[in-house]
């Protein structure tokens, strides 16, 4: 979970903090709230967690709780992974 | 009417006589602050309650407000605060990385009053909180119709934004153009997910309360889950979207466990709607009325389509609203009977005073009438209309991108990609979608033994500019088409 979460932090701060404006944020921070991203970026932001954890983001997911700060993304994607393997379906 | 509600922002709600007071309180800091009639104040605000109250302090002063997007990135609210000189910047303590070290630099700024900020930061004030003890905010002459209300930005094709100057008269003329066929009413609960920094989603924000309707503000549409949770719980009954966010919206797995029947309007701007979208939208809000509509930040709205019309000749925006008179020109400007193809102009009282301290560029848009010889509104959209008139939207006559039913400069976006230390050249299009109406795409070459990925230019992008403009597309080639003299061929390209 921690590597994870380092993992998660370094690709939105490459991706989405730029040098100059530069914002630090905690594992808690909205993200929303830090304006690091808008509704572009979240789609951007799932698409990478798609590509990268092989897993589906459904409709109903898409919500602050599972997206919205790098604990709860941490979480999400660390309870697919789960599901994922617990169904076989995982890589 | 004091009591009634005017703003909900997520758990808060504050009546209109506390939306008063608020405007009050903001409205004597900015006084203190000199901020004088006339005066311009940049709003660099999200959706909020905080951007209502700046609205209307402003205005209450006689001064001009400028809405800036807070996605807007430092270089760019640099220039906007130095293009228009504003006095004082309104914000949100989130927001200082970017502008703190703007504000420092900008000359004419005296103040920064931030949402959030403590009371011993350095370079910005707290928002004010409205104390009974206060004095009120003193007099200004009153406006007059001519009066600048707002500037709002716009992208030029130099990749240089333009500040579109309104008048009270024009937005007035507007409102109640748009109002003349959308008739919102006072028991209206308006669902508001779009940026009020632009006009589509400010007008409502200016209308609703103008006429005493509650407005229900989402800062982000980032979750359509959430959005359509409180669609059902505030049961909104107006609903303004553009194609992405109804895309988002309209194919929700447990759409249906919400109850939407309180909608009665729905409108549509920014770019058609797909064909697919009005069908669900007629299954799944039955009792909606959808609008379909055209304008742009230059005189707010031009068009929109009878919802009544919209199964007879979907494709259309209508054949203008009242209050202004439009015609299609050909090439050498002579008007043309309806049947024709030519460029939309549009003469009315809602027609921007002017590009802000920008005669060419004002020029090049308001151009003396040749019958009248007063300035007419040459949209720089092209139009077909049939025999009755209606509308069609071809193109545009420039190469201006309309992404997400913002003007995009190829330029702004080209300059953005060429900060990629790894990219050798690019050029930027845009191409036809079916929920952006437009999307941005761009073409790059890249530096001997360099390697890039779509996702790395799109994502440098969005760190860099506001996200309409960021590619949605990146093709790699080997070389632009270039002709004779070194200019990209972009025809080439689509």
């Amino acid at each position: 979970m921690t590597d994870l979460k380092r993992e998660l932090r370094r690709y939105v701060e490459d991706n989405f903090v730029m040098g100059a404006d530069g914002i630090g944020f905690s594992d808690a921070d909205s993200f929303m709230g830090l304006y690091i991203l808008d509704s572009t970026g979240f789609l951007e932001v799932i698409t990478h967690l798609e590509e990268r954890y092989g897993i589906q983001v459904e409709d109903e997911e898409m919500i602050p709780e599972n997206l919205d700060s790098l604990d709860n993304l941490a979480a999400f994607v660390d309870t697919k992974r789960r599901s994922l393997k617990a169904t076989g379906r995982g890589a | 009417m004091p009591t009634k509600t005017a703003l909900i922002s997520d758990d808060l709600r504050i009546t209109y006589g506390e939306l008063q007071r608020r405007v009050e309180a903001l409205a004597t800091l900015l006084q203190i602050r000199g901020v004088a009639q006339g005066d311009r104040v940049a709003l660099y605000l999200e959706n909020s309650i905080e951007f209502a109250v700046a609205v209307h302090a402003a205005l209450l002063i006689g001064a001009v407000f400028v809405p800036i997007s807070p996605q807007t990135k430092s270089d760019k609210l640099n220039y906007m605060l130095g293009d228009t000189r504003a006095k004082v910047l309104l914000t949100d303590a989130r927001l200082n990385p970017v502008w703190r070290s703007v504000v420092t630099n900008a000359s004419s700024i005296t103040a920064c009053i931030a949402v959030g900020a403590p009371s011993d930061d350095d370079t910005a004030f707290p928002w004010p909180i409205p104390d009974s003890n206060d004095a009120r905010c003193s007099q200004t002459p009153p406006t007059t119709a001519d009066d600048l209300a707002a500037i709002i930005y716009t992208s030029g094709t130099t990749g240089v934004p333009k500040g579109v100057m309104l008048t009270h008269l024009n937005m007035c003329s507007a409102w109640n153009s748009v109002q003349s066929y959308l008739q919102l009413r006072e028991d209206d609960v308006i669902g508001l997910a779009l940026s009020p920094s632009f006009s589509y989603g400010l007008y409502h924000l200016l209308m609703g309360l103008g006429l005493g309707a509650t407005l229900v503000l989402e800062r982000s549409a980032a979750f359509p889950q959430k959005i359509v949770e409180r669609l059902a719980r505030e049961r909104v009954t107006v609903f303004p979207g553009v194609p992405t966010l109804f895309s988002s919206i309209l194919w929700l797995s447990n759409l249906a466990s919400f109850d939407l029947s309180g909608l009665r309007i729905v409108t549509n701007a920014a770019a058609a709607l797909p064909e697919a979208h009005v069908q669900r939208i007629r299954e799944v809000l039955p009792n909606a009325q959808l609008f379909s509509m055209y304008g742009m930040t230059e005189c707010k709205r031009i068009s929109y389509l009878p919802p009544e019309q919209l199964k007879f000749r979907p494709g259309s925006i209508g054949r203008g609203m009242p209050g202004q008179e439009h015609w299609l020109i050909d090439a050498d400007g002579r008007r043309l009977a309806n049947g024709a193809t030519g460029e939309l102009v549009v003469r009315g009282k809602h027609v921007m005073r002017g590009y802000w301290e920008k005669p060419l560029a004002t020029a090049e848009r308001l151009k003396p009438d040749s019958v009248s010889g007063e300035p007419v509104l040459h949209t720089g959209d092209i139009f077909r209309s049939d025999d009755e008139g209606w509308l069609y939207f071809v193109a545009r006559s420039d190469d201006i991108i309309k992404s997400r039913g913002e003007k995009v400069a190829p330029r702004e976006v080209e300059n953005a990609i060429y900060a990629i230390p790894s990219v050798r050249d690019c050029a930027v299009i845009g191409v036809p979608d079916e929920h952006w109406g437009e999307a941005v795409k761009a073409f790059v070459t890249l530096r001997e033994g360099a390697q890039l990925t779509e996702r790395e230019v799109i994502r440098h992008c969005l760190a860099r500019l506001e996200s309409y403009m960021a590619p949605k597309f990146v093709e790699f080639v080997v070389d632009l088409p270039r002709t004779d003299s070194g200019k990209v061929r972009k025809l080439d390209l689509r």
